[in-house]
């Protein structure tokens, strides 16, 4: 299809986002990023039946979490995704990337 | 039945007549006349009056010195008193000191939940239950000792009773719960409000099986309902309440300005069928915040006069 | 186990906040079993506090170490030579581990990174609920094996309250009547007239009523 998506997101691929830890996002934004989003299967169809629902759970409490230290809960979001479907993905990233752009740096990396 | 203490409840209570008690709530402050005020409105139509203990764990003028009040005033009080607030020797303290005023009457109860109340971050105690609350006033009565087993100069001479919900859960052990009271060494109950008259019905013929009528004198409680609102909220909102569907449609359906009429009806009806019930002993009428109707009540229900007593 | 839950973090960085260098310790016990302080929780912690440094320009240092207990001595030891780095030690121990580590550690300060809640059990994965008070006279046998101390919420030897609804408590629809437990499990065992025996007046003082409580081994002391 050759969708193109902003080429100011890494992708960091994982068998299935129930493999997603609160400790990876957080490390992702020690380490500088202004944004992270987590792109699960369609819920319901999750390969491994829960991970997806699991993987948002995890979100949430890191919302919280960046919350309380002032990083902003709204730098982080899940979105469901079918594997198959290219133009949302790219729909995703776009509207992710506009979020964050409008959000500016992230008050971390101000100070690295 | 043979007294046991001076009190003129359990006189009554022994002679076969029908007593009827009624409660006052305590100020939330320091002024008195409320209390005086409260029982001059209902002393001639009852035989005794319980004081609550800051029920619904909201902080009021203590029981204790209410019921001294209402002692003063030449009245019957029933010392209401929860193991909530108090260890053992702030209970049994407090039970000399009405001892010392001839308080003859005393209502052992554990008390409503703190969060209920006005200091949720309180505290409980929970020394005891309300089971042990009677055994203590039993034992120092009996024994004439602390529970600590010290001799008491001048024992005190309580009739001691307890509350009773034929209505909460689980139903299977509400008779039994009576007859551990009873073994406790309780004398008399007042029993929560009875709207369910079949469900009341039901389980004093339980108790009557067990004989448990003839061991303990069973006061029935009725509280007249002053709206529609409130059976409502004492159906769904009160814990342990049991108000059938029919009598909150009762008072449904007459128009607002009509519904403390009825619910005085409702209250008096019961009381008329509850008089009919083997093993009911008086009644136990909670007016509440509307002690001036607790006259009509007595009166309409045919147990005006009250029966004088040495 | 011991079930604690994290500090707000506001909290924890209040006890940091004149800190650049600190140790955070966590616990392998208890509370890794209920997510508040084993490795995964030090390391989530250790990543917050640094970046609430971080955004507000200052530097902070966390040094992330695990033990296998912070109740003995012998794991309390293991860190002895990398205290003295640090400006202080947030322990995510439960309050015993994070005392033991104070009276330990007398020159750097201690601070809890939990607060710890009660006995309990794990209901399911993500719901801990208390099962003991610690009363030190055990009556689990007069009472079907299901305790009114820690279960019920006036703690009555004689229940159940007329609170009782549906089986639920009077302070919380969510919450189980202990003594309906009770019947229930009376029933069961076909026991249920055990229920009119009166336990007695309960001796409190073996609980916290009777001070500060020490249980000694002579077969076992050195």
């Amino acid at each position: 299809m050759r969708l193109s998506y902003p080429d100011s997101i890494r992708i960091i691929r994982l068998p299935c986002t129930g493999k997603i830890d609160v400790i990876h996002i957080m490390e992702a934004f020690e380490k500088g990023a202004d944004g992270v989003y987590v792109a699960g299967c369609l819920e319901g169809e999750c390969h491994f039946i829960k991970g997806n629902l699991r993987a948002r759970k995890r979100v949430e409490y890191t919302k919280k979490l960046l919350d309380d230290i002032g990083v902003g809960g709204e730098r982080l979001e899940m979105y469901n995704i079918a594997a198959s479907d290219g133009p949302r993905f790219a729909a995703v990233a776009r509207e992710m990337h506009g979020k964050i752009t409008a959000l500016g740096p992230s008050p971390i990396k101000k100070s690295l | 039945m043979s007294t046991k203490t001076p009190s003129r409840l359990e006189k009554i209570l022994a002679s076969g007549n029908l007593a009827v008690t009624s409660e006052c709530g305590p100020p939330r402050g320091s002024n008195g006349d409320t209390i005086t005020k409260k029982a001059e409105m209902i002393k001639d139509y009852v035989d005794a009056i319980n004081i609550t203990d800051n029920q619904t764990s909201v902080t009021r003028l203590c029981s204790l010195a209410a019921c001294i009040r209402l002692k003063l005033m030449g009245l019957e009080p029933i010392l209401q008193m929860v193991t909530r607030d108090r260890n053992r020797i702030a209970l049994q303290s407090d039970i000399l000191g009405a001892a010392s005023f001839d308080i003859f009457n005393i209502l052992c109860l554990s008390g409503d939940h703190q969060s209920f109340g006005d200091n949720p971050q309180g505290q409980n105690v929970f020394d005891l239950d309300s089971m042990h609350l009677i055994q203590t006033v039993r034992y120092m009565r009996e024994e004439g000792k602390f529970l600590g087993g010290d001799d008491i100069d001048r024992p005190p001479r309580m009739f001691v009773g307890a509350a009773v919900n034929p209505f909460a859960d689980p139903f299977e052990i509400r008779v039994p719960r009576l007859a551990k009271k009873v073994a406790a060494g309780v004398e008399f109950i007042q029993t929560q409000c009875i709207y369910n008259l079949d469900k009341f019905e039901l389980w004093m013929k339980q108790a009557r099986d067990r004989g448990l009528h003839e061991k303990v004198y069973i006061l029935a409680g009725v509280t007249p309902l002053k709206s529609a609102g409130m059976a409502k909220y004492m159906k769904n909102r009160v814990p342990g309440m049991d108000v059938p569907d029919e009598v909150v449609e009762r008072m449904s359906g007459v128009p607002k300005e009509k519904q403390p009429e009825e619910g005085i009806k409702i209250c008096v009806e019961s009381i008329q069928r509850l008089k009919e019930v083997e093993g009911v002993r008086g009644f136990h009428i909670m007016a509440i915040e509307w002690e001036e109707k607790v006259p009509e009540i007595v009166e309409q229900s045919g147990l005006f006069p009250r029966p004088k007593v040495e | 186990m011991i079930v604690a839950e994290r500090k707000p973090i506001e909290e924890i960085m209040g006890f940091a906040k004149n800190c650049k260098k600190i140790l955070m310790v966590g616990c392998n016990e208890c509370v890794t079993v209920c997510y508040a302080g084993g490795r995964k929780e030090v390391a989530i912690l250790a990543s917050a506090l640094k970046m609430a440094f971080k955004k507000d320009g200052k530097g902070l240092e966390v040094t992330e170490v695990t033990l296998e207990r912070q109740c003995d001595h012998e794991y309390l030891e293991e860190i002895r030579n990398i205290v003295d780095e640090h400006d202080a030690i947030v322990s995510l121990a439960c309050g015993v581990g994070v005392q033991f580590m104070a009276e330990k550690y007398l020159t750097t300060p201690v601070f809890p990174g939990v607060n710890t809640r009660f006995m309990g059990v794990t209901e399911e994965s993500g719901v801990w609920s208390e099962r003991c008070q610690g009363c030190g006279e055990c009556i689990l046998g007069q009472t079907a094996g299901i305790c009114p101390i820690s279960r019920c919420a006036k703690r009555l030897l004689n229940g159940p309250c007329g609170g009782s609804t549906n089986g639920k408590c009077e302070i919380n629809k969510d919450l189980d009547c202990a003594w309906q437990l009770i019947i229930d499990r009376l029933k069961a065992l076909d026991r249920l007239d055990d229920y009119e025996e009166i336990i007695p007046i309960k001796d409190w003082s073996t609980e916290r009523a009777g001070g500060p409580r020490k249980v000694v081994r002579e077969d076992l002391k050195q």
